[in-house]
C-alpha cells in the first residue's frame, strides 16, 4: 500500500460517490422504478411493436453509422490539425468545439436551412436526386454534427504525444508513408479511436433537439426513439416513456461496456506491437 | 519538435496538401456552413435589427438566467471532477472501472430522459412532490431544476479531462511533497493543481459551453415561463416559433460567439504558455 | 476561494435585488399559436385592472405544445390560468384534481371565448388548384400537417379530415378511414408542433398545402408575406374551440382567484373579443364578428360533439397508443 502515503482517499471518493449518487444514480433509479410499472407484459408489448423497433433501429443504427463517419473524419481532422501548419489552422481548431456550444435546436434549424430542398446545399443536391433533410440521411447528418468534437478532442492529445521515433524508425527501415500509418500509427491509436467512437455514439443515440428539426419524423421511416418517448409522455404514459428510456439506456450502456472491453484488448495488442 | 526536419519529397508534399484540403473541406461543410447560416440569418435585416433583438427585455433575462445557471453548475462539477479524478488516478480500489463507467453515464442518457428523471423525483406527482409542496420548495419549473438538469448533462466533462492526464503524470511529485512534510491541502494547491491547471481549464471551458447550450433536458424542466425560466437556447426556440427569425438567430449568435470566445481564450493560452502546457501534457517530457 | 465566495455573494445579491416587487402575478399557461394574442390581451387586461382596482397585475406567459403544457401543470407548473388547444388537455389537468370537473360549464360557450377552424394554406396563385378536401389526396400533392400525438392543432386537422370524409360518405367509417389514411400518405414531414409545420411549409418550401388553424394561416400570411400564400377554405370543416379555465388549486394557494376569474371573463368582453378578432380568432360576440366579417369567410362547420361525441371519446378512438392514428398514420 505504497500509495496510501497520499491523503484524501476517503474524502475524494466519498464526495465523488455521494455527488454521483444524488445527481445521476438516484434519478436513474427513479426512472427504472417508474419503468417497472408497465410490467413484463407491457415491456414485451412495447418491444414487439414494429414502430418501436423501427425507431430503435434508426436511433442505434444511425448513431453507429454517424460514429463511424466521425471516427474516419475525426481522425483525418485531428491528424491534420496536429501534424500540419497551414493558414487558418487555429480557426478550424476552434470550430471543432462548435457543436458543444451551439444549442442543439439551433444546430437543427441551421442544418435544415442548409439541406432543405430550398436550402443552400439542398437546392444543389436536389438536382442530383439526393434528399438529406426530412429523410434518414438527415438524422445521421445531425448525429454526425453533435458527436464530432468528441472524436477529435479525444484524439488530439494522444496524437500530440505520439512518439515520432517509432515512425522514423519504420521509415528508415524502408516502409512507405502509407505502410507506416496503417501498420505502425493506426494500431497505436485504436484504443483512443474506440473511446472517441464510444463517446460520439453515446451522444448521438439519445439526441433529440437537433434531429427533430431535420428528420421528417415519419413513423417507421424517420422517427427516432427519443421522439417516441416524447409521444408517450404526451399520452401521460409516464411508465411507457420511462420503460423506453430505460431500454435505450441499458442498450447504450451495454454498447459502452462492449467498447471498453474491446479497448482493453486493443490496448494490450498495441502495447505488444510497440 | 525542434529536431531538424528534412525537406519532404514532392509527392509527399502533395499528399499533405490533399489531406489538409480534405480536412478543411469537411470542417467547412459540416461546421462552418451551419455557423454561417446562423450569422447570415441574424444580420439579414442589418446591424440595427440585430442589436435591437439582443436588447429585448426577454432576451436579456434569458442571458442573465443562462449565466446564473452556468455559474452555479460549472463550479459544482469542477469540484466533483477534481475529487473523482483524485480518487480514480491516485488510488486502487474495487469497482474503479464501474465508477468510471458511471461518470460517463450522463453522456449516454437522452436529454429527454435526463429532464424527465427530475420530474419523476421532484414533480408534483414525483417521489418528493408532496413533501416539496408542503414545505413550499420549488425545484421543477424553477432555477434549481434548471441547475440540476444542467449539472447532469455536463457532469462528465471535467472528470474526463483530468483522469487520463493525472494517470499519466503519476504521483511522484505529490509523494515527494508529502515526504518533505507538506500538508494535504498544501500539497494539493502547490503541486497537484499547478500540474493539472491546463486540463482543468479546458474541462471548465467545455463544461461551460455545453452548460450554456443545453436545450433538451432544460426544456423538460423549464416550464417555459417567459422572462423567468427561459434560458437562451429556449428563448431561441420561442423566437423562432414566433416567426422572429432575426431575433432567434441573433440570440443564437451570442451562444456561438461564446463558444468561439472560450476557444480563442484556449488558443491564446496555448500560444502564450505553449511550452509550459506541452511540459504538462500527457506523455510530455 | 475567498474571492470566489465573494463573487458568489455579489451575484446572489444582484439577482435577489432584481426580483419583482410584491404585486399580483398571474401565470397563464397556453399553447403555441396564442403568443401574439395574449401579448395584446394581457396589456389590455393589465390596464383595465389598474384603472378599476388600482393594483398592478403582472401576467407571465408560458407557451408550448398543448399536451406538454397540460402535463407541466400536472407536474407542478404553478399555472393560475390554462388556455389550451383542446378540452381534452384541460380535462387531463382536471382529472388530477387541480381544476373542478365541471370547468367547461363555469364559463359561456363551452368555456371557449374564441373559436377557429381548419383551413388550407397554399402557395400564391394556388398552382396545384387545391379547392377542397378531395384535392389533398390527388397524385403529386404534398400535405404538411404536424403529428397529432404531439400537437393539439394536428388533432383538429385530423378530426376535420375525418369529419369531412364521414359526411361525404354518409357516415361510412371504413371509407372515412381510407380517406384519412390516403391523406397521411401525402405527408412528407410530420413536425412535432403547429408552428414547426408552418415553418417547414413557409421557410423550407416543402409541400403544396399546409393544413392549419385559420388563425395560424392568417398570421402566417401577415408575418411571412401576403403575396406568397393564399388561403383556401374547404367546403366543410371543424369548429375548433380552444378552451380556458382557472386552475382552482393553484389560485387558492396563490390567493389570486379574483384576478384569475376576472381575467378569463375578460376574454368574453367586447374589448377582448375585438383583440381576439384582430389576432385572427373568430369572436363569439356577433357584434364583433359583424365588424370583422371580411376577414372571416363563412364556413360550414361541425363540432366535436356533433361527430365524435366528446373529446374524451375522440382521444381514445383516434390518438391513444395503438389507436386509429397509429394504424393508419404516415409510414403505413
Amino acid at each position: 500500500m505504497r500509495r496510501r502515503i497520499l491523503p484524501g482517499f476517503g474524502l475524494s471518493l466519498g464526495y465523488a460517490l455521494t455527488y454521483l449518487g444524488l445527481i445521476v444514480l438516484l434519478p436513474l433509479v427513479a426512472l427504472a422504478w417508474k419503468a417497472s410499472g408497465i410490467g413484463v407484459g407491457g415491456m414485451l408489448h412495447l418491444l414487439s411493436s414494429p414502430r418501436t423497433l423501427a425507431a430503435l433501429k434508426l436511433s442505434f443504427g444511425g448513431a453507429i453509422l454517424a460514429a463511424i463517419i466521425n471516427v474516419c473524419f475525426g481522425l483525418l481532422v485531428a491528424w491534420v490539425l496536429v501534424r500540419y501548419r497551414f493558414p487558418g489552422r487555429r480557426l478550424f481548431d476552434a470550430l471543432v468545439d462548435l457543436p458543444f456550444a451551439l444549442p442543439t435546436a439551433v444546430a437543427g434549424i441551421a442544418l435544415t436551412a442548409l439541406y432543405a430542398p430550398n436550402g443552400w446545399l439542398g437546392h444543389w443536391l436536389k438536382h442530383y436526386g439526393i434528399q438529406i433533410a426530412y429523410a434518414p440521411p438527415g438524422v445521421i447528418l445531425a448525429m454526425v454534427f453533435v458527436g464530432f468534437p468528441f472524436v477529435v478532442r479525444t484524439l488530439q492529445p494522444v496524437l500530440e504525444s505520439l512518439d515520432r521515433d517509432v515512425e522514423e524508425a519504420a521509415e528508415s527501415l524502408g516502409a512507405s508513408h502509407a505502410q507506416t500509418f496503417f501498420r505502425v500509427i493506426l494500431p497505436m491509436l485504436v484504443p483512443t479511436l474506440l473511446t472517441g467512437f464510444a463517446l460520439a455514439l453515446a451522444r448521438a443515440v439519445g439526441e433529440y433537439g437537433s434531429v427533430i428539426f431535420i428528420a421528417g419524423n415519419i413513423p417507421m421511416r424517420s422517427e427516432i426513439a427519443p421522439l417516441l418517448i416524447v409521444e408517450k409522455l404526451e399520452e401521460f404514459d409516464y411508465a411507457g416513456a420511462a420503460a423506453l428510456g430505460t431500454v435505450m439506456l441499458i442498450a447504450s450502456f451495454a454498447l459502452l461496456i462492449l467498447i471498453a472491453v474491446l479497448q482493453r484488448w486493443s490496448g494490450r495488442w498495441a502495447e505488444q506491437l510497440q | 519538435m525542434n529536431r531538424p526536419r528534412r525537406r519532404p519529397h514532392w509527392s509527399r508534399r502533395i499528399g499533405h496538401v490533399l489531406l489538409v484540403l480534405a480536412a478543411t473541406a469537411f470542417l467547412t461543410i459540416f461546421l462552418a456552413l451551419p455557423l454561417a447560416v446562423v450569422f447570415v440569418e441574424a444580420f439579414r435585416q442589418g446591424l440595427r435589427a440585430y442589436l435591437s433583438a439582443i436588447g429585448q427585455h426577454e432576451a436579456l433575462m434569458a442571458i442573465r438566467l443562462t449565466l446564473l445557471v452556468a455559474a452555479i453548475s460549472v463550479p459544482l462539477n469542477v469540484v466533483f471532477g477534481v475529487a473523482a479524478a483524485w480518487a480514480m488516478a491516485r488510488f486502487e480500489f474495487r469497482g474503479k472501472a464501474l465508477l468510471g463507467a458511471f461518470i460517463d453515464l450522463p453522456f449516454s442518457v437522452s436529454p429527454v430522459i435526463s429532464g424527465l428523471v427530475y420530474v419523476l423525483l421532484f414533480g408534483a406527482q414525483g417521489w418528493f412532490g408532496r413533501w416539496l409542496e408542503l414545505h413550499d420548495v420549488k425545484i421543477i419549473f424553477a432555477i434549481p431544476g434548471l441547475v440540476l438538469a444542467t449539472i447532469f448533462i455536463t457532469l462528465p466533462f471535467v472528470a474526463r479531462e483530468l483522469i487520463p492526464l493525472m494517470q499519466s503524470q503519476g504521483s511522484d511529485e505529490e509523494e515527494a511533497a508529502r515526504v518533505l512534510g507538506a500538508g494535504g491541502w498544501q500539497m494539493f494547491f502547490r503541486v497537484t493543481l499547478p500540474n493539472i491547471r491546463w486540463a482543468l481549464l479546458y474541462g471548465v471551458l467545455l463544461c461551460n459551453a455545453r452548460a450554456m447550450g443545453e436545450f433538451g433536458a432544460v426544456s423538460v424542466v423549464s416550464g417555459h415561463i417567459r422572462g423567468l425560466t427561459t434560458t437562451m437556447p429556449l428563448e431561441v426556440e420561442m423566437l423562432y416559433n414566433e416567426y422572429n427569425y432575426v431575433g432567434a438567430f441573433a440570440v443564437a449568435t451570442l451562444l456561438a460567439l461564446l463558444a468561439l470566445a472560450t476557444l480563442s481564450i484556449k488558443a491564446l493560452l496555448e500560444w502564450r504558455y505553449g511550452d509550459e502546457i506541452a511540459a504538462h501534457a500527457p506523455g510530455g517530457h | 476561494m475567498k474571492k470566489f465566495l465573494l463573487m458568489l455573494g455579489l451575484l446572489s445579491a444582484l439577482f435577489a435585488a432584481a426580483a419583482p416587487a410584491k404585486d399580483v402575478t398571474l401565470l397563464n399557461v397556453s399553447y403555441d399559436p396564442t403568443r401574439e394574442l395574449y401579448r395584446d390581451i394581457n396589456a389590455a387586461f393589465v390596464a383595465q385592472w389598474k384603472a378599476q382596482h388600482g393594483d398592478a397585475v403582472t401576467i407571465n406567459m408560458s407557451h408550448g405544445g398543448s399536451g406538454k403544457q397540460a402535463r407541466s401543470v400536472v407536474d407542478g407548473l404553478p399555472a393560475d390560468v390554462v388556455t389550451l388547444a383542446l378540452a381534452n388537455d384541460i380535462d387531463a389537468v382536471a382529472s388530477r384534481g387541480l381544476i373542478a370537473k365541471d370547468w367547461q360549464k363555469r364559463l359561456p360557450d363551452n368555456a371557449s371565448p374564441y373559436t377557429s377552424t381548419i383551413v388550407f394554406l397554399v402557395r400564391k396563385g394556388n398552382p396545384k388548384s387545391i379547392k377542397d378536401w378531395p384535392d389533398l389526396i390527388k397524385p403529386n400533392i404534398q400535405v404538411i400537417t404536424p403529428n397529432p400525438k404531439t400537437s393539439g392543432g394536428a388533432r383538429w386537422n385530423f378530426l376535420a379530415a375525418w369529419g369531412y370524409a364521414l359526411k361525404q360518405h354518409g357516415g361510412n367509417e371504413t371509407k372515412a378511414r381510407a380517406y384519412v389514411q390516403a391523406l397521411y400518405q401525402h405527408v412528407p414531414v410530420l413536425d412535432t408542433g403547429a408552428r414547426g409545420a408552418t415553418n417547414t411549409f413557409a421557410q423550407r418550401g416543402v409541400g403544396d398545402v399546409l393544413v392549419a388553424w385559420e388563425s395560424e394561416a392568417l398570421l402566417a400570411q401577415r408575418e411571412l408575406g401576403k403575396d406568397t400564400f393564399d388561403i383556401v377554405v374547404p367546403s366543410i370543416s371543424i369548429l375548433a374551440e380552444p378552451p380556458v379555465a382557472v386552475v382552482d388549486k393553484n389560485v387558492d394557494k396563490h390567493d389570486t382567484r379574483a384576478v384569475a376569474e376576472a381575467y378569463v371573463k375578460f376574454l368574453y368582453s367586447p374589448q377582448a373579443q375585438a383583440i381576439e378578432a384582430k389576432n385572427f380568432y373568430r369572436p363569439r360576440l356577433s357584434a364583433v364578428s359583424a365588424q370583422f366579417a371580411a376577414q372571416f369567410p363563412k364556413v360550414n362547420t361541425f363540432t366535436i360533439n356533433d361527430v365524435f361525441g366528446d373529446w374524451h371519446q375522440a382521444q381514445a378512438k383516434f390518438f391513444a397508443d395503438g389507436a386509429i392514428f397509429d394504424q393508419i398514420g404516415p409510414g403505413h
